[in-house]
């Protein structure tokens, strides 16, 4: 359709900086990405009609669409929408298991399942969405009863940054657990768009062809 | 004592309960126990000050986080204050040698650490009246039946938080089939991420969104439960 890419890539809020620096990298120039907000992440309950309702509007602007979420803690009901809409999402449960790829989560997970999960977004904004989100900004003494079963923090770092990692560490000794990290670049979010965005390249390359000079 | 607070022995038993509703509500853990006591003071027996108080102070919090007006923080005070006041009705409760409603086995599934939701279903269960067996957090199949056949249970109650960890909830149910004792239970699930197909698919009794929910249903399914048994034995 006139200006836009073939392809609309609705995303969540949280992989906005990994979607856009993958995009760069990559020049992808058949993807345009839309975030809807990073507080999903929260309630998941959410994500199911908010994906549905950027699809409808996306299908005005854009022949093809692709979901950047995970099932993401809908149990399923995102891939009713999904299904309904005929578009694709990125695979596995979570962003923890696409960042880590599901063989290196299902290891991480049998190991040690009480373990916390961050991601270089989470890092970033762990006081709003971990310490606010969990009301342990009014109520501290809540801590104990949100993490009395996990044992570490594992941090899966995206892209190395010193001064994240210090952070996550730091968030890791707030909650009382131990500290790990994990590097794993982009994971599956990488393989996804750049499937999505080879299988529409040619569009982006034919459309350049036929324009006029 | 500051300017907002008050003496809560000067209130009528009626102000009390409203009063009791909104502590709990506010998650005020120390008022709560106060009223509780009070309510004793006065002469109340043990499971009325539990349903009039506590169970329906519980009840309003569950209608509001099922609206979205209350959200998961909120809750948790909520029920720690009710905790605190069922800590001081338990050994009272026990002394009258009631007999529970029916009794449950509840526990999150391999895998999953999390029983936040689990443990206000079961508080809420033995504010109703269950004898509740709480198993604990990452429990394979074998410790499920372990549970079952040691305490006989009416129903299993499963629980999981996430979507990679819920679909044990089928290892499970499918394993009690194998066994042959899948209709000896009610088996209830919940969890965030589930839902009514999810719970159908694998082969349990229902689905429960909240603990309100899981109480009513745990009522329900026990009571058609005994009146078919009933029914057949005749």
């Amino acid at each position: 359709m006139d200006g836009a890419a073939p392809v609309l890539v609705i995303a969540c809020g949280a992989l906005a900086r990994e979607i856009v620096a993958l995009t760069r990298l990559n020049r992808w120039s058949a993807l345009d990405v839309q975030c809807l907000p990073p507080e999903l992440h929260n309630r998941p309950e959410k994500i199911p009609a908010a994906v549905k309702a950027a699809i409808g509007a996306g299908r005005a602007t854009h022949d093809h669409i692709f979901v950047a979420y995970a099932d993401c803690g809908t149990g399923g009901l995102l891939d009713v929408v999904l299904r309904e809409e005929h578009v694709e999402r990125l695979p596995g449960a979570h962003c923890y298991e696409f960042f880590a790829t599901a063989a290196e989560f299902e290891k991480l997970s049998n190991h040690e399942p009480g373990t916390f999960y961050l991601t270089d977004f989470l890092v970033r904004h762990f006081d709003r969405l971990v310490i606010a989100g969990l009301g342990l900004d009014r109520h501290p003494e809540l801590a104990s009863e949100y993490f009395r079963n996990y044992r570490k923090l594992t941090y899966l770092v995206q892209k190395p940054d010193a001064s994240l990692a210090a952070a996550a560490r730091e968030a890791a000794a707030r909650l009382g657990l131990e500290y790990d990290e994990l590097q794993t670049g982009y994971g599956d979010l990488a393989t996804s768009l750049a499937a999505v965005a080879r299988r529409h390249e040619h569009t982006v390359t034919l459309e350049k062809k036929a324009w006029p000079r | 004592m500051s300017d907002d607070t008050f003496d809560l022995s000067t209130l009528s038993d009626a102000e009390l309960i409203e009063q009791v509703h909104d502590d709990l509500y506010n998650g005020l853990k120390d008022e709560v126990v106060e009223a509780t006591n009070l309510f004793l003071s006065r002469g109340w027996g043990a499971d009325k000050v539990l349903n009039d108080a506590l169970v329906e102070g519980m009840r309003i919090v569950g209608i509001d986080f099922r609206d979205g007006i209350l959200f998961v923080p909120e809750v948790l005070l909520a029920a720690n204050a009710m905790k605190a006041g069922m800590e001081i009705l338990r050994p009272l409760l026990a002394e009258t040698g009631a007999e529970p409603i029916g009794k449950v086995v509840i526990g999150t599934v391999k895998g999953d650490i999390h029983d936040i939701g689990k443990n206000l279903v079961s508080m809420m269960l033995e504010g109703a009246g269950f004898e509740v067996i709480n198993i604990g957090i990452n429990n394979p199949v074998e410790n499920y039946l372990a549970a079952l056949e040691e305490h006989q249970p009416d129903i299993l109650g499963m629980s999981a938080l996430l979507t990679t960890t819920m679909p044990y909830m089928k290892v499970v149910i499918d394993t009690l089939k194998q066994k042959g004792l899948r209709d000896k239970y009610i088996v209830l699930v919940g969890g965030a991420p589930l839902n009514e197909e999810f719970a159908k698919a694998v082969g349990a009794d229902a689905y429960c969104r909240d603990a309100a929910v899981a109480v009513e249903t745990a009522k329900t399914l026990i009571a058609a439960r005994r009146s078919a048994a009933a029914a057949a034995a005749h």
